[in-house]
């Protein structure tokens, strides 16, 4: 296996296979250990859950594949296995005396590559190499779809990105996947083959996932379906199976952001890091796609005076520094993803502290290793009282709630509402095409840094929110006035775009639903309404608004950005 | 006594393990497993099972003997004597674990303290049993032959 996509190629593969076996049971232990041994593996083992997390999250690329026992004292070893799923991804086995159906079936659910029967037989250990070559292989694939993927977009500059540009970049694939496979004797002809229909790899580049996105909130989650979602999708060259291969993925990702809520603590910063190609992949998507929109230069961008007012924003300026701020991260993000891990850690952390304060530094940091204009934007948020803010970080999460209170309508409310609406047209800002929007998305991007995807969640929320929402011109036309107005249109912005995110309104939604329960969905029918109150009483608020754009764009972020880094992963189909 | 004929009863008592149901084909690859590197493994292995044998048992007449008991806790240590018991190919030990479980399920208290009595007394028969083989072998050894394996 010299091939030079897998991650580790050994010449007498699979000799010197790395297992770790997890098994309380002191006498299996020694048996499994011989047994390996005997079959050439490197054998380590471990009688505790936790201690064999521990030594996996040490040596990061330590492993090969993990054998556990499902029943454990410490830990169920089906939590084990997501852990590993999810933070390093690398197969694993489980094991038991007990084979009744349902165990195996949970076993395969949690993403078990497979479930052996104690007594195990050597000869069933034999063959355990199969599921690191099957990985390494479906690792190889993606990677190399990315990479030429990559060279194509390099190579357009200024178009856009489209279902032509699917084709397109199918087609490349095939060429540099030529190439490789001079060098690669193990590439099966059917790899990443675009010309055959057999397994004709779909890329899923942003657009696309944006349509599969919108699909998918239009049917609401529950009821989604490959088929409902592909006719809504209305891609011609797009078939059910693609599409259902693509919402498998996609409910594995909102399970694991989940999870990855439940275990931000130490996991978090590892899991970005361990995230495969598959996050540059969509980062290469995001790249292409904002490069295309990079026109306007962000100095022209408006932040630095302590305030998100936008001051004779440009819509089409505004636009484009928007997007611009996006390609910058995903640039960044692109080449960076540890440097956004590392900030997302710290994001987390800090939100875990408060907004407001934390949320600077972070922001400085993140900024540091993404963008170079948002630095003034930082500064501004400093300034910002941040009294509206809620100091759990949890805030975002309380956003449904401010958003049912907004047909209540009482000032105080109005704060709430522009705080929560801030937020929620941050993610939104994209989609709204005025310049009042981009001015209130501006700052999004820039905690969208923070969390890898959110960039690329940005961008795409634009192009879904744009497709979703019909934008109501009326409640728009505010742009051109005073800071009032466009706070007016942000929230309705918000109201609409919160709701609508393709890219990051899913995972919010989801999340929303997880969380919130129908809150998002109040609010979201009383968008309409909101736009109109918005207007009345949004004069002497622009400031809390631009607080709250701030201040909750950020927590919000935090949890949405779980989503979007996953949603890019999405975008590896 | 001779090596060959050492041999050839410690295989007949083999056998007869395999025959009384005391183990199965588990322990075969066990004795498969051994070799030149790891002589000892099986003792090893066996070694290993009783003492966690022991204290699974233990366990289970403490569970077993409280005022109000806590049947998953019992199931739980059922199952990994279970678990155990199949590693070396304890076989009637793992049967009787099976049934012992399905008491659990009923939270049937006489019956589990009777299955409790059941896997106590199976686990002193094939502990005896092999400790006898194993006392066998090591005279092969010490005489200088090889342990005779079983084919199954």
């Amino acid at each position: 296996m010299d091939n030079g996509c897998f991650s580790s190629p050994r010449r007498d593969f699979p000799a010197g296979l790395r297992v770790l076996v997890v098994d309380d049971d002191p006498t299996w232990l020694k048996i499994l250990e011989k047994m390996l041994k005997k079959c050439n593996y490197e054998v380590t083992t471990c009688c505790l859950a936790r201690h064999a997390l521990n030594l996996l999250r040490e040596r990061k690329d330590g492993y090969d594949i993990v054998i556990s026992d499902v029943n454990m004292p410490d830990m169920d070893g089906f939590k084990l296995l997501e852990h590993v799923g999810l933070e390093m991804d690398l197969p694993v086995i489980m094991m038991s005396v007990d084979g009744e159906t349902s165990r195996v079936m949970k076993g395969v659910q949690h993403g078990a590559c497979d479930y052996l029967l104690k007594p195990i037989r050597m000869k069933e250990l034999r063959n355990i190499w199969q599921h690191v070559f099957r990985k390494r292989i479906h690792e190889a694939r993606e990677f190399e779809s990315f990479e030429s993927f990559e060279s194509i977009h390099l190579m357009r500059n200024g178009s856009e990105l489209s279902d032509d540009g699917n084709l397109f970049a199918v087609e490349d694939v095939t060429s540099t996947k030529k190439r490789k496979d001079a060098d690669n004797k193990h590439d099966d002809k059917d790899c990443l083959d675009p010309s055959s229909t057999k397994k004709a790899r779909v890329v899923w580049s942003v657009d696309l996932h944006q349509k599969f996105v919108k699909a998918v909130n239009q049917i609401g989650f529950d009821k989604v379906g490959p088929k409902k979602i592909l006719d809504l999708m209305n891609v011609p060259w797009l078939t059910r199976e693609n599409v259902a291969s693509h919402l498998q993925k996609y409910r594995l990702y909102l399970s694991r952001i989940q999870k990855e809520n439940g275990h931000r603590s130490s996991s978090s910063g590892m899991k970005h890091s361990d995230f495969p190609s598959k996050d540059l992949e969509s980062f290469g998507f995001q790249n292409s796609v904002n490069k295309q929109q990079n026109d306007v230069p962000i100095d022209s961008y408006n932040f630095s005076d302590g305030s998100l007012q936008p001051k004779n924003v440009e819509t089409k300026s505004h636009e484009g520094e928007l997007k611009k701020i996006v390609s910058q991260s995903t640039v960044a993000e692109k080449g960076r993803a540890l440097t956004g891990n590392i900030a997302d850690t710290n994001m987390e952390e800090s939100s875990r502290i408060g907004l407001n304060q934390p949320f600077v530094p972070l922001e400085s940091e993140a900024n540091h290793a993404v963008f170079d204009c948002n630095m003034p934007l930082q500064y501004s948020w400093s300034e910002v009282p941040h009294m509206q803010l809620k100091e759990d970080h949890k805030s975002l999460v309380n956003l449904g709630d401010n958003f049912s209170q907004l047909p209540l309508h009482g000032k105080q409310h109005h704060i709430r509402v522009d705080q929560s609406q801030s937020v929620a047209s941050i993610s939104s800002t994209p989609s709204i095409t005025d310049e009042e929007v981009a001015a209130c998305a501006e700052p999004k991007p820039l905690f969208a840094d923070y969390k890898n995807d959110y960039a690329s969640s940005v961008s795409s929320i634009g192009n879904a929110v744009v497709d979703t929402f019909p934008i109501q011109s009326g409640s728009l036309v505010m742009n051109d006035q005073s800071s009032e107005s466009i706070s007016t249109s942000n929230s309705v912005l918000k109201t609409q775009g919160y709701n609508n995110l393709s890219g990051i309104s899913d995972l919010e939604i989801y999340q929303r639903n997880l969380l919130l329960d129908e809150d998002l969905h109040l609010y979201w029918l009383q968008g309409e309404s909101y736009n109109m109150n918005f207007g009345l009483q949004n004069i002497g608020i622009s400031e809390y608004y631009d607080l709250g754009l701030v201040t909750e764009a950020p927590t919000h972020l935090y949890d949405s950005a779980d989503y979007s880094v996953i949603d890019q992963g999405l975008f590896i189909a | 006594m001779e090596v060959d004929q050492m041999q050839r009863q410690c295989l007949d008592y083999t056998k007869s393990l395999f025959l009384e149901g005391f183990l199965d084909g588990q322990f075969v690859q066990l004795q498969q497993l051994q070799d030149e590197n790891n002589h000892d493994f099986v003792v090893e292995v066996v070694s290993l099972f009783f003492e966690d044998s022991e204290r699974l048992l233990n366990d289970l007449t403490f569970a077993l003997d409280q005022k109000s008991i806590d049947f998953k806790k019992v199931d739980a240590h059922v199952h990994q004597l279970k678990g155990s018991s199949s590693s070396i190919g304890a076989q009637r030990v793992k049967n009787c674990c099976i049934e012992f479980r399905n008491f659990c399920e009923e939270q049937n208290i006489d019956a589990c303290l009777s299955c409790l009595q059941q896997v106590k007394q199976e686990y002193c028969h094939v502990k005896n049993k092999l400790e006898t083989l194993i006392r066998l072998e090591q005279q092969i050894v010490a005489a200088g032959g090889s342990i005779p394996t079983m084919e199954f």
